[in-house]
Parts: C-alpha cells; structure tokens; sequence
C-alpha cells in the first residue's frame, strides 16, 4: 500500500519533470520556426487576422466597460479626498501598467487561446500532425511559429487599442457623467504617465503573447502525452479547457513578476 | 526496383502505465522486411502494430535494439538526419489523416508545394492526373469532410504516392469499408506498387483478405514475434498462440467428418 503510493507519487513526479522538460523544447521549437525558411506568408496572415482584427470587437467592449468603471470607481474614491483632478492620471496608469496588459491577454487567451489549442488538439488526434511529420514539412515552421508571430504583433496592438478606449471610457464616466475637469483629466494624465510606464505595459504584452500561444499551443500539441487527459474528443475539451486555465495564470503571475522586476 | 529492406534487431519497446508499472509490447524482436515486397504484420488490437509502424518512421523511439532502413541504422535519428529518412517513406494511416481545413486537390499538392520546386503548373498535373487514376477526379475541390470513407482512403494513398516512395506503410488501411471498397483499395495497392516498386507494410486485422497481397506475414502476439514467409506457412505452425490466432481470425482449418 505505502509502496503503491509511493510508486505513484515517482509516476507523477517523472511525467511532470517529463512534460516540463517537453514543453520547454516546445517553446525552443516554436521560436526556431520562427526563422525557418520558406516563410508561410499566408498562414500568418491568416492568424493576425484571427489573433487581431478577430479580438477587436471584444478588446473594444472590454475596454470600454473597464475604462468607465475606472472613472466611476477613480472618481469616488478621489472626490473623498478632494482629489478628484487625479482622476485622469490614475485611470491611465492603471490601464497601461496593469489592466491593459492583463485583461487584453486574459480575453485573447479565452477567444483565441482556446481556439489554437483546439485546433492543435484535433489535428494531433486525428494523426494530422504524424501526417506533416512523415511528409517531412515541419509542423512548427508550417502552422506553429506563424500564431506565435501574429500573437506578438497583434496582442501589443490590441493592448495599445484597449488603452486607448479605456482612457475614452474613463473620460465619459468621469467628466461627462461625474462633472470632472476635462481639461485636469488630460493634464494628470500628461504630468503622471512617462515612457517607463509605457514600456512596461508593452513588454508585458509581448510576453503574455507568448505566453498564451505556448501554453495553448502546446497543451493541444501534446494532447496525447498529458497524464490524465484521457483519449479522443473528451481529451481536447479537457486540455483547452487546461490550456485556458494555465495561461490566464501564467498571465497574472507573469504580471506580477514583470511588474517586480520593471518598476 | 524502387522499394528498399527493413531490419530489426533485438528492439524492445515499452510504456509506463498510470499506476508506474511498466507494459513491454515488443520484446527483443528481430525481424527483416524484404524490399519491394509486401509483407502484412497482423496481430490482436494493443499488440505493438502502429508502435512498429511508429518505431519504423521514427515518431516513436526504441528503449533499446537497432532498426536499420535500407542498411542505415535510423534508431536514434533526429532533426534534418529524420526528415531526409522520412522523404523515403509514404503513409497513409488509419483515419487518412487529410487536413481537414484544405481541400482534397491541397492535400495532395501539399508534399509537392512543400518538399519540391515544381512550379504550380506542374503539380497541378501531376495532382489531377493522380487524382484521375485513383477515380477521385472531380472531387478536387471538396473537403475531407464531404468526401466518403473510400475516397478519403484514395485520396489519402495519392497524397501519400506523389514523392513516389520507397517504401509504403499502410496502417489499418481498410477499417470502415464496406467489403467491395476493401477490394477495390486492395487491387488500388498492388497496382500502385507493381507502377512505383515500394516496399509495402500493411498493418492490418482484416484477416484473411488482407492475406492475398502478402509476401510475407508477421504475427505480433504479447510482445513475440512470429514471422512467415508466405501466408499459408501460418496454417502449418505448431506455436501454440498461433494456432488459436488462425483459428479465431480464419476458422477451424481442419474439421473432422465425424461419422455417425
């Protein structure tokens, strides 16, 4: 009994080391194709209109919402201290240093994220995968490094979009519905935000791209070597749905990391 | 002749279970595949079929023992030393495994747009006239999706010919047909290779049709290996496990007239 435990506890320790290790060549693979030649134009094409211009209505919503809610909320807070000319500056400094960032990768990672990692999980149950690699066509140069490629133009862009609209919003709620200054909004935001800030919100963004894109990638890439998924179409519902999970993690505990380090 | 041999030496493979355990499917085997020839590995389903078929093109690697393809030893093989080996071979597996997103005239100009510098003139010829001779003309535009399981096996084998091959693996070729698609897939084999010269492995329980294509038999049974040079020489092995094989896969070959 205590042996079969301990058994076990080995089996579980050696498949995690296992899939750590193969995840990591994953992500070496993954950025090798990147370089590979011939570069497949269409392919990223295709995924910089699925990653970018796909998310743009959600990015927008969500922006939107947050930004008001920010101005509500900043308003509030700011008016108990009479302080409500910070307003501008502190919507701003939260959008482009935390939610921007975040919350952009949180909602590629469940529309696109989820996506890829489904795709991914299909096409290695139903042997397309084993296919390209008998053909000998590199499955990463083929289909792989291209989202990686578009995740990291589009997911910046997409953060800079939701920035700028959540700045929009929060100017709506807090001076066109709570009475603030228009002219203090824009002035806190100038005095307050510096390049530093810029620059750590857009280096978050570049890593939560690829985050996203190899933890859901991945996940569906090795659908068949997960402990525990079990097999066929319940083990991809069962990966993306993990897929999903552990990048939006890896995205908050990233967010803090960089956050420690680039401040 | 175009087809090349296949050797194995003392190969072992096994997995580890959930529980730790560890599961051998093939044992120490030694076995060679004659070039040019077809030779039918049968076996009980979770017996090593698709293992030896992975383990031969190199998506699965051996925990010990040599394989040697065309003489080369290719156990252990990896990156641009893989891909040059695996040029050699052409699959078509259980499922056909067309890419679903592309249509069936994509898929077979896939190996063509990818690992040659053909212009695209050129492969669509040599597509269209492939697709003409495995009866698939006027399908080329469908997806795999709208296509039936007979012609995704067609359409499969033609993707899989187009860098004519020298040797030819054929998972389970036949699972889901009805039986006068079996034989017409069966009669599309041996044309092919009597026109190509592939070496042929078919990995196969539809027994024992699949047994008028073959050289040479291999009978995979908890992890042993039991090779026969002709599909009649099984009927006359005195092996215990081969003998209930033939019998739940061919029926009683002898039965006695009892006189009453």
């Amino acid at each position: 009994m205590q042996q079969n435990t301990i058994i076990r506890l080995g089996s579980v320790g050696l498949s995690t080391v296992t899939d750590l290790g193969r995840m990591g060549l994953y992500l070496l693979q993954m950025i090798q194709g990147c370089f590979r030649r011939p570069f497949r134009f269409s392919e990223f094409m295709r995924q910089l209109n699925f990653i970018g211009v796909g998310s743009l209505v959600v990015i927008f919503f969500t922006a939107a919402s947050t930004g008001m809610v920010l101005g509500l909320q900043g308003y509030y807070s700011l008016h108990k201290f009479g302080a409500e000319g910070m307003l501008g500056s502190a919507v701003s400094l939260t959008l482009i240093m935390e939610l921007g960032p975040v919350l952009t990768a949180l909602m590629v990672a469940g529309r696109a994220g989820s996506a890829m990692c489904a795709e991914l999980g299909i096409m290695r149950i139903s042997e397309q995968v084993d296919a390209l690699d008998c053909m000998a066509i590199d499955p990463f140069r083929y289909f792989i490094s291209p989202k990686l490629l578009a995740a990291l133009i589009s997911v910046p862009l997409l953060t800079a979009l939701f920035d700028v609209v959540g700045i929009a919003g929060g100017y709506v709620a807090g001076v066109h519905l709570m009475g603030v200054n228009p002219g203090s909004y824009f002035d806190g935001m100038q005095s307050s935000v510096t390049n530093h800030d810029i620059i750590l919100g857009t280096v978050k963004s570049f890593v939560f791209a690829v985050l996203i894109v190899w933890i859901c990638t991945g996940r569906g890439f090795f659908v068949h070597q997960i402990r525990g998924a079990g097999f066929g179409a319940r083990s991809v519902s069962k990966v993306t749905t993990q897929a999903v999970v552990l990048s939006s993690i890896s995205v908050l505990i990233f967010d803090y990391l960089l956050t420690a380090i680039l401040i | 002749m175009n087809g090349i041999g296949i050797e194995f030496k003392e190969v072992e493979k096994g997995f580890v279970r959930d529980d730790g355990s560890r599961q051998v499917i093939l044992d120490q085997v030694n076995f060679s595949i004659p070039a040019g020839k077809t030779t039918v590995i049968a076996g009980g389903s979770g017996q090593g079929k698709s293992v030896t078929l992975k383990l031969i093109l190199g998506l699965m690697q051996a925990d010990s023992g040599k394989i040697l393809v065309g003489g080369d030893d290719v156990t252990g093989l990896r990156g641009n030393k893989l891909k040059e080996l695996r040029t050699r071979f052409g699959v078509l597996f259980q499922g056909a495994a067309l890419f679903d997103s592309m249509t069936v005239f994509e898929n077979v100009a896939l190996p063509l747009r990818e690992r040659t510098k053909k212009t695209e003139k050129d492969i669509k010829d040599q597509v269209l006239a492939s697709l003409e001779q495995l009866e698939l003309f006027g399908h080329e535009n469908k997806f795999p999706a709208q296509l039936s399981g007979g012609m995704k096996k067609r359409a499969g084998l033609a993707r899989a010919l187009q860098l004519k091959p020298e040797i030819m693996l054929f998972d389970e070729p036949t699972t889901g047909l009805d039986p006068v698609m079996t034989q017409e897939i069966y009669q599309l084999f041996a044309q092919t290779q009597k026109q190509v010269g592939y070496t042929s492995i078919i990995v196969s329980h539809d027994i024992p049709k699949v047994f008028n294509l073959a050289d040479q038999v291999i009978v995979l049974n908890d992890g042993m290996m039991d090779v026969f040079p002709s599909p009649e020489a099984i009927q006359w092995s005195d092996k215990s496990h081969i003998r209930k094989f033939v019998k739940t896969t061919m029926g009683e070959i002898y039965q006695s007239h009892l006189v009453e």
